[in-house]
């Protein structure tokens, strides 16, 4: 929202006393959609009543199951509207009605919880969620340039929501994606194309960039205290191979080896 | 360090704790965890008393890995003793940019932090323990699951564990996206099911936590090393890294270096030895043009602080500070701008709204950032850049915008030349801004000028 503001075009910034202006709407207030939220002549919605508001009894069941690990079942809000969430596709008024009523809280309170976290939907999205991290690490290496090609080969398909997402923990795999909840880096600009066929078609994606393929760089690296051995210079036997990822050998390698076997 | 025999070393280099042999096949399987002496530990601290264990923490002297250093056995000594209801929580919200050493813990090596996790519990007396991990590792989220059940399976859980007195109930709660659930006792607020807001302090979560009982919280790594020290005992693990921050640490580094990744490191190794030497450096041609030492939280360092020692203290007297052990290298080629500016974007992202010049400050910080890099900024906005900085420091409830305004502080302290040159450069560019004007907000009928 603010970044609308910011960015508007110069000639509307300078206000006619030559300084410059503070956008406004159409009702006098600054804030976008200020007064979209509620209805005021609408009285407080209240905890649903169970007798009027069907829970699928798949949801229900998820919802009890979290609510009754806690000692105080308020604390299975994110559980329930993570479970709602999944069932349809978004914290919907559907959705929080459902959880409201097996939580016995009021809608306007699951309201306040799924607007504060990210990973909570507000709005309908694309079944298959990809966020594209664009913190610190990943936009040193060429993080926006991966999410303006991603947002640009789904601009089309409403089956994705792509998305940035602030540090998602995997800055050794920059630039990275979480792609339906997988750790897939460092991804490439050409292998978005890819990348997205194989989220389309239900297949692993990219699976040999996967997290989970990922070896630590050097477990035994522990170094002993004491003066630096590297000067400003590095010498030769540091420079490794970047970044040692188990992986079986892959494509024109391992095709070349046998070709050259068979030319033997 | 080499004659340390409870660690010995090969090549001159220490064994490490908490990354041995992390990438074995089947380690985040209790079987494989317990052929290779996993929950001796354990059994070995429930042999001894509470009180005992806490004696052996203290010794050992750990600092806290999350981010603050307060070390782990004087917080738990804190927890008042007695039957009630005391809670254990286990931080694993990482979300510091440029942090991820928790992330491969879990993932890897789940038991480990789990075995740490009990320890930490029977040495405070709490009955319940939670894992708060957030949203985004659902991978690790379910390895934990499946840990969880096999060590309860295992009678390492539940009631009466392995023939002693203490029950422990653990949980995995899954957070849903916030970075300021990292902080602990907005953590508290999210687990208890409201918005993650942080809380006054006084009074601490050892004295009032989660449900309003007293709390121990306590980061993945830190947990993760409790088990070590009560193998090799607290004096030794104290023998480890310097005299005030002894020990080891999973530092991640991130950023222009050629290999990224974790490492770990006896603090004290000197901050070269760590991005030159491990992370390789940065590509090839270029330089360190700074480093953010502790993650984006941490006021950055130059090049000319490469040669101090990589512990709490140090980083601390260098005007920074170690924080979660997340080294960011930014190389020459990155205009320190663009640095500020994801920075700045970051916190006001991240911003709960609770404190008001947190919520303001972040905002206003971004939109002078943004107008540098625009150029519609003049030199002196850089000046009423750090005036807005200087009232969000120490004047909220937790230290999010602390944790901007200090990093971005100490870029403009130590760039200030070229944020004045980005300015200049900008305004003759494009006196009024936007390279790509975005058509303009849509305006009703008869709205008031």
């Amino acid at each position: 929202m603010t970044k609308k503001r910011d960015s508007l075009p110069a000639e509307d910034r300078v206000g006619t006393n030559g300084r410059a202006s503070v956008p406004r709407f159409g009702h006098g207030s600054r804030v976008p959609g200020w007064d979209e939220a509620v209805d005021l002549r609408k009285d407080p919605a209240d905890v649903p009543d169970p007798a009027t508001v069907p829970v699928p009894p798949q949801l229900r069941a998820e919802i009890e199951a979290h609510m009754a690990k806690y000692p105080d079942h308020r604390s299975a809000v994110i559980a329930g509207l993570a479970a709602a969430q999944r069932h349809h596709g978004w914290c919907s008024p559907e959705a929080i009605d459902q959880v409201a009523c097996v939580m016995r809280l009021t809608p306007g309170y699951l309201v306040s919880i799924a607007t504060f976290y990210d990973m909570l939907e507000n709005q309908p999205v694309g079944r298959h969620s990809v966020y594209v991290c664009t913190n610190i690490s990943c936009s040193l290496c060429g993080a926006e340039e991966l999410l303006a090609a991603m947002e640009e080969a789904t601009a089309d398909d409403p089956d994705f929501n792509v998305r940035h997402f602030e540090c998602l923990g995997a800055c050794d795999i920059a630039p990275m994606a979480s792609v339906d909840g997988v750790y897939v880096g460092p991804i490439s600009l050409d292998e978005v194309p890819t990348l997205l066929e194989q989220v389309r078609e239900g297949a692993p994606v990219l699976p040999a960039k996967q997290l989970t393929q990922r070896a630590v760089a050097e477990p035994l690296a522990v170094l002993p205290k004491g003066p630096t051995t590297y000067g400003g210079r590095m010498p030769e036997e540091a420079l490794g191979p970047p970044a040692a990822i188990e992986q079986e050998p892959i494509g024109p390698a391992e095709g070349s080896k046998q070709s050259n076997e068979k030319a033997v | 360090m080499s004659e340390n025999p409870t660690n010995p070393s090969s090549n001159g280099r220490t064994q490490p704790l908490l990354l041995r042999g992390i990438d074995e096949e089947g380690l985040h399987t209790l079987e494989v965890y317990r052929r290779r002496g996993g929950y001796e530990a354990l059994t070995k601290a429930l042999d001894m008393a509470p009180g005992e264990v806490l004696e052996q923490l203290q010794a050992s002297g750990l600092r806290g890995r999350g981010g603050a250093g307060f070390a782990i056995g004087k917080k738990a000594s804190f927890m008042p003793e007695g039957a009630m209801d005391k809670y254990m929580v286990c931080n694993a919200d990482e979300s510091e940019p440029g942090a991820f050493k928790d992330r491969e813990l879990m993932q890897k090596n789940p038991h480990q932090l789990i075995e740490g996790l009990i320890i930490a519990a029977y040495t405070v007396g709490a009955n319940r323990a939670f894992i708060y991990i957030r949203g985004e590792y659902q991978r690790q989220a379910d390895v934990l699951d499946a840990a969880l059940a096999e060590a309860q399976g295992a009678g390492y859980l539940g009631e009466r564990i392995l023939g002693s007195g203490f029950s422990l109930t653990l949980v995995v709660h899954r957070g849903a996206g916030a970075y300021i659930c990292g902080e602990e006792t907005a953590l508290l607020d999210s687990l208890e099911g409201k918005r993650g807001n942080p809380r006054i302090k006084p009074p601490f979560p050892a004295n009032q936590g989660l449900y309003q009982g007293p709390t121990l919280i306590n980061n993945v790594e830190t947990l993760a090393t409790v088990p070590h020290v009560i193998t090799m005992g607290g004096e030794k693990y104290a023998e480890l890294g310097t005299e005030s921050s002894p020990g080891t640490k999973v530092v991640s580094i991130s950023g222009n270096v050629r290999r990224p990744g974790n490492y770990e490191v006896e603090l004290g190794t000197p901050v070269r030895e760590i991005i030159y030497g491990l992370a390789g450096g940065p590509p090839e041609g270029r330089e360190v043009k700074f480093f953010f030492p502790g993650g984006s939280s941490a006021p950055v360092l130059t090049a000319e602080d490469l040669d101090r020692p990589y512990d709490f203290d140090s980083m601390a007297e260098a005007g920074s500070m170690l924080g979660s052990g997340s080294v960011i290298v930014v190389d020459d080629s990155v205009p320190v701008v663009d640095v500020a500016l994801k920075v700045a974007k970051f916190y006001e992202h991240e911003s709960c709204g609770k404190c008001s010049p947190c919520r303001e400050g972040t905002r206003w910080t971004r939109t002078i950032l943004q107008r540098v890099d625009d150029g519609t900024a003049t030199p002196m906005d850089l000046d009423i850049m750090a005036s807005v900085q200087e009232q969000i420091l120490g004047n909220c409830l937790c230290v999010l915008g602390d944790s901007m305004a200090m990093p971005i502080g100490s870029m403009v302290q130590k760039f200030r030349a070229e944020f004045e040159a980005h300015i200049e450069a900008a305004r003759a560019r494009n006196p009024f801004g936007d390279e790509e004007p975005e058509p303009p907000l849509p305006v009703v009928q008869g709205a008031a000028a």
